[in-house]
C-alpha cells in the first residue's frame, strides 16, 4: 500500500528519471536502449535483442545504459525496433548480431550504426524517429506512453502524469462532473459504432440498480486490428485507470477486461498491471482515501469473433455461448448478469485519464465537427509503412496511404482500402480525400470499425475480397438468427460461383437482395454488418462483379478459375529462372527452349512473374 | 507443455485441482476449459463430465460451449500445430496461398490432425505480427514475410528431422 | 397500483395496452396475427428465427415483435413490403436448408414452417445452396431425432432445459455448421434425457418425433393366433378428439372405444382400474411407511419419466420412491396373469397394448423389471397421436361414432382413476384411499381442491384421524428438483409427496397432439383438458379406489391383501441408480 503522497513522490522522482525517455535535449551521461516488445516485434524475437544488449552492457562493465522493453512504437515493418535516447536514434529491423555494434559504436564510440539506421520511403536515412514521415503527421493521444514506458512498471506509468486523472476524479469531481466532462469532450466510442461515451456513461449512471459493472472490451477480433493490443501491450495502467474512473462514475466496484486469449502477451501486462495496482492500493479498497472501492477480473475470449459484440462479450463473461442478445434493452440498463453495465473497447478507455487531465474544451479542440479527438489504425496490407498509427480525426485517407503509410509498394497503383473489418467497406481512389471520420465513412459505404485500416493494390481482386469477408462472416456467425446463420452462407456461396465462374448476372442481383434484408433483419451488429463489405465493392466495382459474372474474367491472379498465366514467347529469352521458382514444377520446357505453363499445374501464385527478368509473364 | 494421450486419472486430477481454484460458479467455465485446453491439448471427454457434475452444468452445454469457441478442440493436436494466419492483413498479402499449399500438401483441413499425428492446421485471425505478413507459426514460433517455397522449406526439414530421429 | 396504459398504432389502428406488453400481444389484441416460428410463449422468447420482424417508424433496421415491448406512441407497419421481403427471403433461408420431404413427414399438415410456406405461397426456393447434413437418431425406445428437419428455433432447448431443467439437447458448433444435439452428438439413449417428449411438444417442424410402433399393434390386430388387448391411460381420452378438430378439453372415452372395437382389438379396458390397483397398493405402502416412519416422505412413482429422471439425479433418494409399478404396467401385470387363467388365455398368446399420453412409457415397457419369465407386462406402447393415426388409417369418421363402454370385467373404473391423469390427481385420489383405511371409516369429504389446479408445485396440509400430513404435488421435472432439493437438505417436512415428469401432468404429456405455438400462447390447454379429467370424476358414481368392485374381487380372488406377497410380485418393481451419460 501507498498513501497518496508516496505516489506523488514517486511521480516527481521517477518523472526527472525519464526526462531522458522525451526529452531530446536532456543533459544526463545516461542512456536508454528501447527495444520494442510489441506482438510484432516479439515474433521477430526483440526479447532476444534486450537480453543479448544487457549481456554485453554487464560484459563491457558499462552502467550508464539501460535497456528497457518498451510498448508498440508503431512502425511495425521495420522490426524489431530498436531507440537509443535521449538522442532518439531509429534501428530498424536489428538482428542479435547487430547489437555488439551499436553498443560499441554507438554507445561507446559515440557514433551511429549508419547501416541500421531506418531509411524512410524516399531512401533518405532517418537520424531520429521524428524525422520520419511516419510520425510527422500523427498525434498519440491514446497512443501516448506506447514504446515511451516499460508496461510492466507501475512507477514509470505514474511519472507520466498516471492515475492523477483518478486522484483528481475522486477527490475533486463528482460523478456528473466527469460525465460532463466526458461528454463536452465529445469523445465517441472507439469500437465501431462511435456512441458518444458520456452519453453511455449517464444512461449507465441513471439504470437502477445496487449492483453495476463496468466491462472493457479487449476481445479484438477484427481481422488485420491490432490497435487494442498495442495499447494493452505498451499502456495496460492507462486502461486500469479509465475503467476506475468510469466505475466511480456509474457507481461500480467492479470491473471485467474480456481480452483475447490470442494476445498472450497483453495478457500477462494486464496482470502485472492489475498486481501492482493492487499492490499500490490503486485497485481495492477505499482508493486514495476516497471511499471508493473498484478490482478487476480478467476473463479471457476463447476464440470467437461475435464476442466483439457487447451482448455476447456479456454472454461470454457469464459463461455461455456468445450469442447476442436482441437490444433493447441495452447493457446500460440490462447487462451483466441482468445488471446495468458500462462496455467500452480499449481505445475509448486510453482516452479518458488525459481528457480528465487536460480538460474536454483541450480535446474537443482536435478532430471534425462530430467526431472529436484521434483515432488509431492499424495500416495493414500493400502499403509500405505498415505498423499503428494515431491521427486526428478528418485526416484524409491519402495522408495516411501515402504521406504516413509512404505509399503502395512495388511500384503498384492504388486500388482501394477496407476500413471496419468484416463490417466495413471499401473506399476506392475516387474517396481518397475524404476526411475520415464516423459520418463521413458511413456515407460512403463503410464504417470506422475498430480501426483496421488494410490497403489493396490492383493486384487485388474485389470479388475475392468480398468473398474473404464473407468467409470470415460465415464462419465467425454464432448461428443464432435465420438470416445471418443461412444468409451469409447463401452470400458467400453467390460470391463463390461468381469466383470460380460458375456465377451469372442473376447471382449478382440475389446477392443484393440478401445484403439488404440481412442488413435488416438480423440480431446483432456483426449480421446487420456482414453484408457491407459486399454492398461497398458492388457500389464502386460493379463492373468487376459483371466482367466475373458475365465475361467470366478476373484481371487478377485472385480467382483461379477464371485467370490464366501465360509466357509470351516474344519475349521470353528461355533463361529458365520462372522453371527454377516455380513451387509446383508447373512450368515445361528443356534447356534453351521458350518455356511453356502447364495450366493444370500452375496455381497462380505469381512467383514466376516476379521472377521473369524480362517482363516475358503475365496474366 | 501440452501432454497427449493422457489417461483419465490425470485429467480427473487436473480438473479436481482446478476445482480447488475455481468457484462453483457457472461463469467459471471458460476459465476452466482453457486451463484443460492449455494442459492437455483438447478437452477430454472425462474433464467435460467432471465439469459438468461440479459446476452443475449439463453436459450438452458445456459441448455446446466448447464447439462454439475456436480455441476449444476436442481431438488432440499433431506434433507440429501449424497455423496460417487469415488476418487482413496476412490475406491480402497471399496467406490463402499459403493455406491452400499446406492444405494439398498434408491432405487435412483447418481443424484436422494428419493420421500419422505429425501435423494440425489452423487457420487463425491476427497473430499480430502485422508487419511480418504473411506470417504461419508452428508450435507457437512465428515464421514471417512467408511464401511458399519458405513453408515447403519448413515442412521438408520437419519431415527429414523426423525421418531421422 | 394501477397498469400503465401505452398508446401506440399497428397497421394504423390505435390501440392501448398495459405497459411491458410485447408488440406481438399489442397486434393480437387489434386482431392482426403476426408470423412467429422460434416463439413459444412463456417457453422461448428469445426472437431468433426472425419471422416476427415488424416496421416500427423511426427505427433503424427492423423491431423483433416477440420479445420487444411497445412504447408510448409507436407506430408499427406490419406487413410493408420492406417487411414482407425480408419475410420472404428469412422463410427462403429457413426452408433452403430443411429437408423437404413433407410427404414422408410425420408432422406434414400440423408443421408450423410448412403453415408458413403455403401462407407465403413459397413455390421455390430462391437461394438454395448447401444443407446441413445430421445422422438421424432413432437408437432411443421413445424419441426420434432427425435434425435435418430442424430449423433452430431451440423451442426444444428450451423445453428441455429451461422448463424440464435437463439439458439433454443443447445448441452446439457455430454460425451455419450450429445444431440442436447432445453432447458428443450421442443417441439420446446414451445421455440424461428422461424421455419425457416436452421437446416434441416444442417442436415446430418434424425434427422430433415419438418412435412410431402401430405397424406391430397391426400385424398383431390381424393375427388370429393373439388376443389382443388394448388399455386406455386416463389423459388420452380428453386429448384424442382434438386430433379430429374437437374443441380442447372434449371427453371422447366413448367415441374412443367404439374406435378401438373397430380396430379390431378383442378387448378395450380401461386404465383407470389399473390405476385403482396403484392407488391400492400406494395408499397401503403409505400408511405403512406413515405409521413407521419409514422413508417419508414417499414419493410417487407412475411417471417413467420421473422415475428415470430420479435414478439418474438423486439415486440416493431413491428410498423415497413407493415400489408401485404405474398404472398400466400394474394392469399389465394383472392382464397377463389373473385375466388370462380366469379366460384361459395362454399369457404368451396376450397382446397388451397401452395407450398412451406418455412416450416414457415406451422405454418404461422394455426395462427388464417390467416383465415375468420373459413375458413383458405390457407388449407395446403406443402414443395418443398414434392411436389417431390408426383410426384415420382404418378409414373411421371418429367424429360420427357412437359411444360405448370399456368391455367387462376389468373396465369399471373409479372417478379416482380417472384423475391420476393430471397434476396432484394420483395424491388426491391416494387421499381418498388412505383416510378411509387410517380412519376405518367411509369418509363423505373427498375432495382435496388444495391439490389441484395448474400450478407446478402445490403445497397443502390436510388432518386425517387426527394426524396432520404434508403433502406436495409438483409437475415438470424442474419443479420436481426443487422439491428433491429441499428433501435432500433438509429443509422440508413432508410426507407425501406426488410427481409428475410434465408440467402439468400427464394430461399434458409428450404423446399428446401436439398444438401449435399460437395455441400454447392463447389457450390454457393443461386447464381444458384437467377440467375434463375432473369432470369424469364428479360424475362417477365410484370415486374411491377401494371401493371399485373389480378390485374387490381381484384381490379376494386372486391377489390377497394389498401389500401383500403375490401383489408385490406382480404389481411392484424396484429401482437403481443409473448413469446420466455413457459416452
Amino acid at each position: 500500500m501507498k498513501t497518496i503522497e508516496e505516489i506523488h513522490e514517486i511521480r516527481n522522482l521517477k518523472r526527472k528519471e525519464l526526462d531522458i525517455r522525451v526529452n531530446t535535449k536532456a543533459d544526463t551521461r545516461e542512456k536508454h536502449i528501447l527495444v520494442c516488445h510489441g506482438t510484432g516485434c516479439t515474433s521477430s524475437k526483440s526479447p532476444q535483442l534486450l537480453e543479448t544488449f544487457r549481456k554485453i552492457l554487464k560484459e563491457k562493465n558499462i552502467n550508464n545504459v539501460r535497456v528497457i522493453k518498451t510498448g508498440c512504437f508503431g512502425l511495425c515493418a521495420k522490426g524489431p525496433i530498436v531507440i537509443i535516447r535521449p538522442e532518439d536514434t531509429f534501428y530498424a529491423m536489428v538482428k542479435e548480431e547487430d547489437c555488439e555494434e551499436i553498443i560499441q559504436k554507438h554507445i561507446i564510440e559515440g557514433e551511429r550504426v549508419t547501416r541500421l539506421l531506418c531509411k524512410d520511403i524516399d531512401g533518405k536515412i532517418v537520424n531520429s524517429l521524428d524525422e520520419l514521415n511516419f510520425y510527422k503527421k500523427q498525434k498519440r493521444i491514446a497512443l501516448k506512453n506506447c514504446g515511451v514506458i516499460n508496461p510492466e512498471d507501475i512507477d514509470e506509468y505514474i511519472a507520466f502524469d498516471g492515475y492523477r486523472a483518478l486522484e483528481r476524479v475522486l477527490n475533486e469531481y463528482s460523478q456528473d462532473d466527469v460525465i460532463k466532462i466526458i461528454s463536452d469532450s465529445g469523445l465517441r466510442g472507439r469500437g465501431g459504432a462511435g456512441f458518444p461515451t458520456g452519453k453511455k456513461w449517464e444512461l449507465t449512471k441513471m439504470a437502477k440498480g445496487e449492483q453495476k459493472y463496468v466491462v472493457c472490451n479487449a476481445d479484438e477480433g477484427d481481422p488485420g486490428a491490432f490497435m487494442d493490443r498495442s495499447i494493452l501491450e505498451g499502456d495496460p495502467h492507462a486502461v486500469l485507470e479509465a475503467m476506475e474512473i468510469a466505475g466511480y462514475t456509474i457507481g461500480a466496484n467492479k470491473g471485467f477486461i474480456y481480452v483475447r486469449a490470442e494476445y498472450p502477451i497483453a495478457v500477462k501486462r494486464l496482470q502485472i498491471a492489475i498486481e501492482q495496482s493492487r499492490e499500490y492500493g490503486i485497485l481495492g479498497k477505499n482508493i486514495f482515501n476516497s471511499g471508493f472501492d473498484f478490482d478487476i477480473e480478467i476473463r479471457l475470449g476463447a476464440g470467437a469473433f461475435v464476442c466483439g459484440e457487447e451482448t455476447a462479450l456479456l454472454e461470454s463473461i457469464e459463461g455461455k455461448r456468445g450469442q447476442p442478445r436482441v437490444k433493447p434493452p441495452y447493457p446500460a440498463q440490462c447487462g451483466l448478469w441482468g445488471k446495468p453495465t458500462l462496455i467500452n473497447n480499449v481505445e475509448t478507455f486510453a482516452n479518458i485519464a488525459q481528457i480528465i487531465l487536460k480538460g474536454s474544451d483541450w480535446y474537443s479542440s482536435i478532430g471534425t465537427a462530430n467526431s472529436k479527438g484521434t483515432k488509431v489504425f492499424a495500416l495493414g496490407g500493400n502499403v509500405n509503412n505498415i505498423g499503428l498509427v494515431e491521427v486526428p480525426m478528418g485526416t484524409t485517407l491519402r495522408e495516411i496511404v501515402f504521406d504516413i503509410g509512404g505509399g503502395i509498394p512495388n511500384g503498384r497503383e492504388f486500388k482501394a482500402a477496407q476500413t471496419g473489418g468484416p463490417s466495413g467497406g471499401c473506399i476506392p481512389k475516387e474517396h481518397l480525400d475524404t476526411p475520415i471520420d464516423y459520418e463521413s465513412l458511413k456515407e460512403i459505404g463503410s464504417m470506422m470499425g475498430s480501426g483496421g485500416l488494410i490497403v489493396m493494390d490492383d493486384t487485388k481482386c474485389m470479388v475475392c475480397l468480398a468473398k474473404f469477408y464473407l468467409e470470415f462472416t460465415v464462419s465467425e456467425s454464432c448461428g443464432k438468427c435465420t438470416p445471418c446463420r443461412i444468409g451469409t452462407k447463401r452470400m458467400l456461396e453467390l460470391l463463390e460461383k461468381l469466383c470460380s465462374g460458375e456465377g451469372s448476372e442473376i447471382d449478382i442481383y440475389k446477392l443484393e437482395k440478401l445484403a439488404v434484408n440481412i442488413q435488416k433483419s438480423s440480431i446483432c451488429g456483426l449480421g446487420q454488418s456482414a453484408p457491407n463489405p459486399v454492398l461497398s465493392t458492388l457500389k464502386y466495382f460493379r463492373e468487376e462483379f459483371r466482367q466475373h459474372a458475365i465475361e467470366k474474367e478476373c484481371k487478377t491472379l485472385e480467382c483461379k478459375a477464371l485467370s490464366k498465366i501465360t509466357i509470351n514467347p516474344e519475349k521470353c529469352k528461355a533463361c529458365g529462372l520462372c522453371q527454377k521458382h516455380c513451387p509446383v514444377n508447373a512450368i515445361q520446357g528443356e534447356a534453351r527452349e521458350k518455356r511453356t505453363i502447364n495450366q493444370d499445374k500452375c496455381i497462380k501464385c505469381g512467383t514466376c512473374i516476379s521472377a521473369c527478368p524480362f517482363h516475358a509473364i503475365g496474366n | 507443455m501440452q501432454e497427449n494421450n493422457c489417461c483419465i486419472e490425470k485429467v480427473i486430477n487436473f480438473v479436481k485441482d482446478l476445482e480447488k481454484i475455481y468457484k462453483q460458479e457457472k461463469d467459471n467455465l471458460i476459465s476452466m476449459l482453457e486451463e484443460i485446453q492449455e494442459k492437455f491439448g483438447y478437452i477430454p471427454k472425462e474433464a467435460q463430465k467432471e465439469l459438468s457434475e461440479y459446476l452443475n452444468i449439463p453436459m450438452a452445454e458445456i459441448y455446446g460451449v466448447i464447439t462454439f469457441y475456436s480455441r476449444f478442440t476436442l481431438e488432440p493436436k499433431g506434433k507440429y500445430s501449424i497455423s496460417i494466419c487469415l488476418g487482413t492483413a496476412c490475406f491480402v498479402k497471399g496467406s490463402q496461398k499459403i493455406m491452400d499449399r499446406l492444405k494439398d500438401r498434408l491432405k487435412i483441413e483447418p481443424g484436422q490432425t494428419t493420421k500419422d499425428g505429425l501435423f494440425s492446421i489452423d487457420e487463425t485471425r491476427c497473430v499480430g505480427a502485422c508487419g511480418l505478413a504473411p506470417v504461419f507459426t508452428v508450435n507457437g514460433e512465428v515464421h514471417g514475410r512467408a511464401t511458399v517455397k519458405m513453408l515447403d522449406e519448413v515442412l521438408d526439414k520437419i519431415i527429414s528431422d523426423e525421418k531421422n530421429m | 397500483m394501477e397498469e400503465k396504459m401505452i398508446n401506440l398504432t399497428i397497421d394504423n389502428q390505435e390501440i392501448s395496452v398495459p405497459e411491458g406488453t410485447t408488440i406481438l400481444n399489442a397486434a393480437k389484441q387489434a386482431g392482426i396475427d403476426i408470423p412467429t416460428l422460434c416463439f413459444l410463449k412463456d417457453i422461448n422468447e428469445v426472437g431468433d428465427c426472425r419471422m416476427c420482424i415488424v416496421e416500427v417508424e423511426g427505427r433503424k433496421g427492423f423491431a423483433t415483435s416477440c420479445i420487444q415491448t411497445v412504447e408510448e406512441g409507436m407506430i408499427v407497419h406490419t406487413h410493408t413490403p420492406s417487411v414482407l421481403e425480408a419475410r420472404h427471403v428469412i422463410l427462403d433461408l429457413i426452408i433452403s436448408n430443411h429437408a423437404k420431404d413433407c410427404l414422408t413427414c410425420t408432422r406434414s399438415g400440423n408443421c408450423e414452417l410448412q403453415k408458413l410456406a403455403v401462407k407465403f405461397n413459397v413455390l421455390s426456393v430462391e437461394f438454395p445452396g448447401e444443407m446441413t447434413k445430421h445422422r438421424v437418431d432413432d437408437l432411443s425406445p421413445s424419441i426420434v431425432r432427425d435434425f435435418n428437419k430442424c430449423i433452430l428455433c431451440r423451442r426444444c432447448v428450451a423445453a428441455c432445459k429451461n422448463v424440464q431443467g435437463i439439458g439433454a439437447i443443447d445448441c452446439i458448433n457455430r454460425g451455419f455448421e450450429s445444431c440442436i444435439s447432445t453432447v458428443g452428438d450421442s443417441s439420446l439413449n446414451d445421455v440424461n434425457c428422461t424421455f419425457c417428449g416436452q421437446c416434441i411438444e416444442a417442436c415446430p417442424t418434424g425434427a422430433l418425433h415419438e418412435k412410431e410402433t402401430i405397424n406391430d399393434v397391426w400385424v398383431k390386430l390381424k393375427d388370429p393366433e393373439t388376443t389382443v388387448i388394448v388399455q386406455t391411460a386416463p389423459a388420452v381420452r380428453v386429448a384424442l378428439g382434438e386430433e379430429f378438430g374437437m374443441p380442447i378439453g372434449t371427453n371422447v372415452a366413448g367415441k374412443m372405444v367404439t374406435a378401438l372395437k373397430r380396430l379390431g382389438f378383442d378387448k378395450v379396458f380401461d386404465t383407470n382400474t389399473g390405476a385403482d390397483f396403484t392407488i391400492m397398493e400406494e395408499a397401503t405402502e403409505f400408511v405403512e411407511r406413515f405409521k413407521n416412519n419409514d422413508n417419508l416422505p414417499m414419493i410417487t412413482s407412475c411417471s417413467p419419466g420421473w422415475v428415470k429422471y430420479i435414478e439418474m439425479n438423486y439415486p440416493e433418494l431413491l428410498p423415497h420412491l413407493s415400489s408401485c409399478k404405474s398404472p398400466h404396467q400394474m394392469f399389465g401385470a394383472i392382464l397377463k396373469t389373473y385375466y388370462a387363467e380366469k379366460e384361459s388365455i395362454d399369457p404368451k398368446k396376450l397382446y397388451v397394448v397401452s395407450v398412451m399420453p406418455c412416450i416414457a412409457k415406451k422405454f418404461e415397457r422394455q426395462r427388464p423389471e417390467m416383465k415375468e419369465e420373459e413375458l413383458y407386462d405390457v407388449d407395446n406402447v403406443i402414443t395418443t397421436r398414434e392411436l389417431a393415426r390408426m383410426i384415420k388409417q382404418a378409414n373411421i369418421e371418429f367424429e360420427k361414432l357412437q359411444d360405448s363402454k370399456f368391455d367387462n370385467p376389468m373396465g369399471e373404473a373409479t372417478g379416482a382413476g380417472a384423475i391420476f391423469g393430471v397434476t396432484g390427481g394420483v395424491m388426491e385420489a391416494a387421499l381418498r384411499t388412505a383416510q378411509d383405511i387410517l380412519t376405518g371409516e367411509d369418509l363423505q369429504k373427498i375432495d382435496f381442491k388444495q391439490v389441484r389446479g395448474t400450478e407446478g408445485i402445490k403445497r397443502a396440509e390436510v388432518e386425517i384421524a387426527g394426524k396432520n400430513i404434508s403433502l406436495v404435488s409438483a409437475s415438470g421435472l424442474s419443479n420436481a428438483r426443487k422439491i428433491l432439493e429441499e428433501i435432500k437438505q433438509g429443509k422440508a417436512d413432508y410426507q407425501f409427496v406426488e410427481i409428475m415428469a410434465c408440467p402439468g401432468g400427464c394430461i399434458m404429456g409428450g404423446g399428446q397432439p401436439i398444438k401449435d405455438s399460437k395455441t400454447q400462447a392463447e389457450v390454457d390447454i393443461k386447464k381444458l383438458r384437467g377440467e375434463a379429467l375432473y369432470s369424469i370424476d364428479e360424475k362417477s358414481t365410484i370415486r374411491k379406489s377401494h371401493e371399485n368392485p373389480i378390485l374387490k374381487t381381484i384381490y379376494a380372488d386372486y391377489l390377497g391383501k394389498p401389500g401383500g406377497k403375490k401383489a408385490h410380485k406382480l404389481l411392484h418393481t424396484y429401482y437403481y441408480k443409473r448413469e446420466k451419460y455413457n459416452i
